[in-house]
């Protein structure tokens, strides 16, 4: 095996201990790569007032501003329907870090999209109490309705070919109570059937409320209004 | 009747989500009493003293966890663990959303005791409505003056922050809560530092589930011993169980700890539908290794089940009953920790992704009886070996169902195998000899 030395870079084929400062600047420029992109300045992107006013809401609110990273994000998916490479532009313009910085926490995230979805977000829970109670059947009666694609629903989400509605079989939402559910535009449903899937996309098209009836936030607590005890023989 | 429940009492009444409804109820009386009554040290002692074990799943004393944080005048914070994602869980949910008041006075007091100047409430992003009802509730208190610069005018000082996260059941891990907080990627941290010691912006932090600051206020107004009065000796209080899966009334029950399981699983949520039984069930959350039917008698508290190789956790009870194949339940639960594992450590990013395959060529009659040691040896080789418990969590409930009825996972590759096939292919394996071994 032979090294091609003209290949290497300049520093790993000879020792760089006598440089002069200078030199050292001009070698460190060289390798860095042409597209790595530091913080944007405010003047470089046009982030339009409301969503600027809602990010600096956002960082006065914590003791270090970095801890507005998701809060941001989330106003960048409001401005934009999703975490859109111009909106992370703009906001880590008005946080002072750089783009990759956001970048990097919002592909961290499940509920932030780094690709453009449809406008409505149906998560329907697959994971265990759901799944024993027919989520899968759920998932695709919402896939039916929409025209979205079932398989990729269950993977990484799906949206239909009018950019309506976005559907994705979800790891438990944490209403395990009115299984099978789904958060319907951040709303929780359920217990839900094929029926109420084609009822809710129906509504959501009609620019209603889908399911007024089936919201968690109407749901009572279960069994009786009373502490159980144990049995005074057990004492 | 009269309702005699703690923390979910008058749950479904309209107004107790609201400052005037709580008040009226003797809320926020707690406070009044923690800051004017008695010292910081008294009031840890006192939680100490009531034997409250942490809800969120580990069951670690309350009060001991605070006292772990050092005195001083440093920056220290609260954190309200209310990430609930593990599937089985939604106790915090129903706690949140018609008693926000209940959360915000036992973080108030919390913070007092710790000498926490900052708390902040973690939300799951799933949970937006919800956040909105805490939000709403955190206005009403400033408003009050329950929250602010100078609580009550008595010279201490809470903020409340309501800090929404995006999707990633890590976050309910500790350290990955305080990481996602600070504004980053929510991966785990080494611990020690423990962050009682180094927690958010490297200062104390007491972390604390959504259950287990809900019970403060209740026992700063009535003492330890009163709340002692209440479950078993190692497991005072009551608890709030989410019941789910193969059962007639599922939902959240509020039960003294030390009943049976099966009054919780046959009286409360009325068993599996008629005609059915039940076949498997975890104790506390997806990541409690399962037990069956023969279990069902175990009195619910934290030492009869980890004493039966399981768990509490965060009091979740999920029902599977003979309808429910094992392998399909295994393969749904190991897909769960694959799809949120945060891929720090090696043995739980490949063994969650390795294990999930497994199981799927075991429900699809690919696999061969020597693929169940291959994933029970997996799991052995995940239990520990990661900076936080996420890959264990699968690997405590897929290895328990894998040793428990392991027959079922056999008879899954059998029957799902087509007739006629296994038949050796000759032409594949009737090849030359290898040079080496002609030179033999």
């Amino acid at each position: 095996m032979s090294h091609d030395a003209s290949r290497q870079p300049a520093h790993l084929v000879r020792s760089t201990d006598d440089l002069t400062a200078e030199e050292r600047r001009r070698l460190i420029a060289s390798m860095r790569p042409g597209d790595a992109e530091g913080v944007p300045e405010l003047h470089e992107v046009d982030v339009p007032e409301e969503l600027r006013e809602e990010i600096e809401t956002a960082m006065s609110r914590y003791p270090q501003l970095r801890s507005a990273a998701i809060p941001v994000l989330w106003a960048v998916q409001r401005q934009y329907g999703w975490c859109s490479p111009e909106g992370i532009r703009q906001a880590a313009a008005v946080m002072g870090v750089t783009p990759a910085y956001l970048e990097a926490v919002a592909t961290f995230y499940d509920l932030f999209a780094t690709s453009p979805i449809g406008d409505h977000r149906v998560l329907v829970c697959h994971n265990l109490s759901c799944w024993m109670r027919g989520a899968d059947d759920l998932l695709e009666a919402f896939c039916e309705a929409t025209g979205a694609d079932l398989h990729d629903a269950h993977h990484h989400g799906a949206s239909s070919a009018d950019g309506e509605f976005f559907v994705k079989g979800f790891e438990c939402l944490g209403a395990c109570d009115i299984a099978p559910m789904a958060s319907i535009d951040q709303r929780y449903y359920g217990p839900l059937d094929g029926a109420d899937a084609i009822a809710a996309i129906e509504a959501l098209r009609n620019g209603e409320e889908p399911l007024p009836d089936k919201a968690i936030t109407l749901r009572s607590a279960a069994g009786e209004p009373r502490l159980v005890r144990r049995a005074s023989e057990d004492r | 009747m009269t309702d005699d429940r703690m923390l979910f009492k008058d749950i479904d009444a309209p107004d107790l989500a609201s400052i005037e409804g709580y008040r009226r109820r003797g809320g926020y009386d707690a406070v009044r009493r923690a800051l004017f009554e008695l010292e910081p040290d008294e009031l840890l002692s006192s939680l100490e003293a009531s034997g409250l074990r942490g809800r969120g799943g580990a069951g670690f004393s309350m009060g001991k966890k605070g006292s772990f944080l050092p005195r001083g005048d440093m920056e220290k914070y609260l954190c309200c663990n209310a990430d609930e994602s593990e599937p089985g869980a939604f106790k915090d949910r129903e706690l949140m959303q018609k008693n926000p008041h209940q959360l915000i006075e036992g973080c108030v007091i919390a913070s007092l005791a710790v000498g926490a100047t900052y708390a902040f409430v973690f939300i799951r992003g799933e949970y937006w409505e919800i956040a909105d009802i805490l939000d709403r509730a955190v206005a009403e208190a400033y408003e009050a003056n329950f929250l602010g610069s100078n609580v009550l005018d008595g010279g201490a000082r809470v903020e409340l922050i309501v800090h929404r996260g995006a999707g990633a059941y890590i976050c309910g891990e500790e350290t990955a809560l305080l990481d996602a907080l600070e504004g980053k990627r929510g991966n785990p941290r080494l611990k020690p530092p423990f962050p009682a010691i180094q927690g958010l912006y490297g200062g104390p932090t007491l972390i604390n589930n959504v259950e287990t600051l809900s019970n403060v206020p209740h026992i700063v107004e009535n003492g330890a011993d009163w709340f002692k009065g209440f479950g078993t000796e190692q497991s005072p209080g009551t608890k709030v169980v989410s019941v789910s899966g193969c059962v007639q009334r599922p939902g959240n029950y509020e039960i003294e700890l030390g009943i049976p399981s099966r009054e919780i699983i046959y009286g409360l949520a009325g068993g599996p539908p008629d005609g059915h039984r039940v076949k498997a069930w975890f104790p506390g959350g997806s990541s409690a290794p399962v037990l069956t039917e023969a279990d069902l008698d175990l009195p619910y508290t934290f030492e009869d089940l980890a004493a039966a190789g399981s768990m509490l956790g965060s009091g979740s009870i999920i029902v599977a009953d003979d309808t429910v194949s094992i392998p399909e339940l295994a393969l749904r639960t190991a897909r769960f920790y694959h799809h949120e594992s945060c891929g720090k450590c090696t043995p739980c990013r490949e063994g969650t992704n390795w294990t999930a395959k497994m199981l799927d060529r075991v429900v699809r009659g690919e696999a061969t009886p020597m693929d169940l040691d291959i994933i029970a040896s997996v799991q052995d080789n995940i239990i520990g070996h990661c900076l936080c418990v996420l890959g264990d969590s699968m690997a405590m409930p897929v290895g328990s169902m894998v040793a428990k009825f392991r027959d079922e996972f056999e008879a899954a590759i059998e029957s799902a195998r087509e007739p006629g096939g296994g038949e050796l292919d000759h032409s594949l394996i009737d090849r030359p000899l290898t040079t080496g071994a002609r030179a033999a």
